[in-house]
């Protein structure tokens, strides 16, 4: 390479190594900030190494697998309530209004809510969380057990 | 090493060479598009948990990687404009940003289209899909930029840059998913480890990866023989060609 071919090519390597350190840096501070829930475990104990632990009354997402036998509906009205879990303790989550489709027991769901005394939330809209495995129901059903019920179809014990 | 590849670094020779090789990107584009979209949407299973929701992937992932293949293109052809000084390589990058923007919005709109079913919502400010939309405006940002300047191989300077360093946002991207948690499921096929997307449903989805790469190729090529013409429309052989084919009367 000519001398200034070398030059020219230093210039970018630098801009790219200043800019990318700014971003990184701006990340690393933002960190806790950029995701899009809390899990229940970190809702009870905060953040890992000391970070952010949401408060009472904070608005928040919550994000975890549906405790299985947990979700009880109010007959009468939209009124639903579930556990929400992870590794560690569970959060309640309560709720009025409509669930996506993938709502079901064990099925990934984030809600937004303000968070209540007693790890309590009170959600104001339930997302449904999906993983990025793939495959036809009878796949499914011989690898992970799993009886495909098309969620209309599903009925709950209130 | 690369002597072979000098030729190409003439504006002529690359616009003659693109026209041999356009009906043959054109081809393959749609055979495998054709034979991957009837596949996915008509013949292979449906997901065990989204059902037929699940064929909005075999648009909207080719799509969203090809979004970022493209940037990866743009970058490389601003790289070596700016380090070699190769007009052509200037002329790649506007060739390449229009239809690198147009894949990112079929990925936005196609992923909102599949999230409102399956999520519950459109749109959410989730690290994948933010970052994303980032990519969108980075495009926007390099075709504006590039149009605001007269003389075009000033321009191209500038425009190179904001391209080369844009591919910070690439990995961004790719490991969202991974860096915070997102609404957004990880990596299915583009990691290490083996695809979890069933066979069943990786083929076609495979086949449409392929006819999209084919189908940038094929963008690219024809907007990089109209950018040649524009650019080096005051040089001789231009000139001879447009004698050359009013003599034929076309």
């Amino acid at each position: 390479m000519s001398p200034r071919r070398k030059q020219r090519l230093a210039v970018i390597i630098l801009i790219l190594m200043g800019v990318s350190s700014a971003i990184g840096l701006v990340m690393f501070s933002l960190k806790e900030n950029m995701d899009f829930f809390f899990t229940p475990s970190e809702v009870h104990q905060g953040k890992k190494d000391g970070g952010m632990k949401p408060k009472i009354g904070q608005r928040i997402r919550i994000g975890g697998m549906v405790v299985e036998g947990s979700v009880s509906r109010d007959p009468e009205t939209l009124k639903v309530s579930f556990d929400l879990i992870d590794t560690g303790p569970m959060v309640k989550v309560i709720y009025e209004g409509s669930l996506p489709d993938l709502f079901r027991e064990g099925q990934g769901i984030i809600a937004l809510g303000v968070l209540k005394d007693g790890y309590v939330l009170e959600a104001q809209e339930v997302l449904a969380k999906h993983d990025e495995n793939y495959m036809p129901p009878e796949v499914a059903e011989a690898v992970k057990g799993i009886k495909h019920v098309k969620p209309s179809k599903q009925v709950y014990i209130p | 090493m690369w002597k072979w590849l000098h030729p190409y670094a003439k504006p002529e020779v690359t616009y003659h060479f693109c026209a041999k090789l356009i009906p043959w990107l054109w081809l393959f584009t749609f055979g495998l598009l054709v034979v991957g979209t009837v596949w996915g949407l008509a013949f292979s299973p449906e997901d065990y948990q989204q059902g037929d929701t699940v064929r909005i992937m075999y648009i909207h992932v080719p799509a969203a990687i090809w979004s970022m293949g493209a940037y990866s293109s743009m970058a490389i052809a601003a790289l070596i404009g700016f380090v070699w000084q190769i007009r052509l390589a200037d002329m790649a990058i506007s060739a390449i940003a229009p239809v690198g923007a147009g894949f990112t919005v079929i990925a936005l709109l196609t992923g909102a289209i599949w999230g409102k079913p399956m999520w519950g919502t459109w749109w959410e400010w989730d690290a994948r899909l933010t970052s994303e939309l980032i990519l969108f405006f980075q495009y926007i940002g390099i075709i504006a930029l590039y149009h605001a300047f007269e003389d075009k191989q000033q321009g191209a300077k500038i425009v190179g840059i904001l391209a080369i360093v844009g591919v910070i946002n690439l990995p961004i991207i790719h490991f969202s998913v991974e860096w915070w948690q997102t609404l957004h499921q990880g990596a299915s096929i583009t990691k290490l480890e083996k695809p979890s997307v069933d066979t069943s449903l990786l083929w076609p989805l495979l086949l449409n990866i392929l006819g999209f790469a084919f189908f940038f190729a094929s963008l690219v090529c024809m907007r990089l023989r109209t950018e040649i013409l524009s650019r080096e429309q005051h040089r001789p052989w231009v000139k001879a060609l447009v004698m050359e084919k009013s003599v034929d009367g076309v």
